[in-house]
């Protein structure tokens, strides 16, 4: 029994790149869902119950800064850590995001190590049996 | 260093760090040119993304159909042989990354900048144009199959619309 991750990105590709990542991390991973926007992710989180939230910055209809704001508003899901993945590597969006309350961010490119890196300190290892 | 040369410097280093750490292969750069012109009409894929803020601009990713295959083949780690949604997925996500790592650099020396979502166009015998600036275009090669990236920039003119833009159109236009 794995932490459900909730992805939200609007490329697929990047969105099946991090499943495949999450599930090298050796971390216990459970069901990795997905969103196309930060619209998508508020309505399946009135479904899921996601320990982990990795979203990109800039989307479509609702950025991940929208995101991360509506979800620690919300005394539902302000407890999620949200991670950012992020082709913005300047200080304003960033800083926002880390105002805001994210948990880290990643910036694009990554590589799985990297993800593992960042993720070390909100999700368990895997332990052996 | 002059803005051209800084753009190639800034293209070369974001491509191949992105084909490195996300397609996990190396990237060989060729000529970086500056053209006063329209680049060449297209056969292929394009990929464009704006960029705003003190300055104003575009960028963007060509490439053939079969390297767009071959750069969604890589992503995903299954073989593709026709442009479909999930390739042109793949390039406008390519081109994001990448411009958005140059954007990231260039922002040292220009100050902020926003990034659009991208756009993608496929077809033949198509010509893009940025009016009212140059194109620092790099080449590179993958195996034989050749890359090209392309930045358009120049500083926002005040008080007045956004003087740097894109115009897609077929080549050569209806008569």
């Amino acid at each position: 029994m794995g932490t459900d991750v909730l992805v939200v990105d609007d490329s697929a590709a990047i969105r099946k790149i991090l499943q495949r990542v999450l599930r090298q991390t050796g971390m216990a991973i459970g069901a990795v869902h997905e969103a196309g926007n930060g619209l998508e992710a508020l309505e399946k989180l009135k479904s899921l119950k996601p320990g982990l939230v990795l979203t990109d910055i800039n989307m479509p209809a609702m950025d991940g800064l929208q995101l991360l704001a509506a979800l620690k508003a919300s005394e539902e899901w302000r407890h999620i850590p949200v991670m950012m993945i992020t082709t913005e590597g300047g200080e304003s969006k960033v800083g926002e995001a880390v105002r805001l309350g994210a948990a880290g961010y990643v910036r694009k490119p990554f590589t799985a190590d990297q993800i593992k890196e960042k993720l070390a300190g909100i999700l368990a290892p895997v332990l052996p049996i | 260093m002059n803005l051209h040369e800084m753009l190639a410097e800034s293209i070369t280093a974001a491509c191949r760090e992105v084909f490195s750490a996300m397609l996990g292969v190396e990237i060989e750069r060729g000529q970086a040119d500056l053209e006063n012109t329209a680049p060449d009409a297209n056969d292929g894929v394009v990929s464009l993304v704006g960029l705003a803020g003190s300055w104003t601009g575009t960028g963007s990713v060509a490439c053939s159909p079969a390297v767009a295959c071959r750069i969604c083949s890589h992503f995903l780690l299954t073989e593709f042989d026709a442009v479909n949604e999930e390739v042109l997925d793949a390039v406008a996500e390519l081109t994001n990354i990448i411009i958005g790592s140059v954007k990231t650099d260039l922002e040292q020396q220009l100050g902020p900048l926003g990034i659009s979502i991208p756009t993608v166009i496929y077809g033949r015998n198509f010509k893009t144009r940025s009016m009212g600036a140059q194109w620092t275009t790099v080449r590179f090669n993958w195996d034989g199959a050749e890359l090209l990236v392309r930045m358009a920039l120049a500083p926002t003119q005040p008080s007045s619309h956004a003087r740097t833009y894109t115009a897609v159109h077929a080549w050569p236009p209806e008569l």
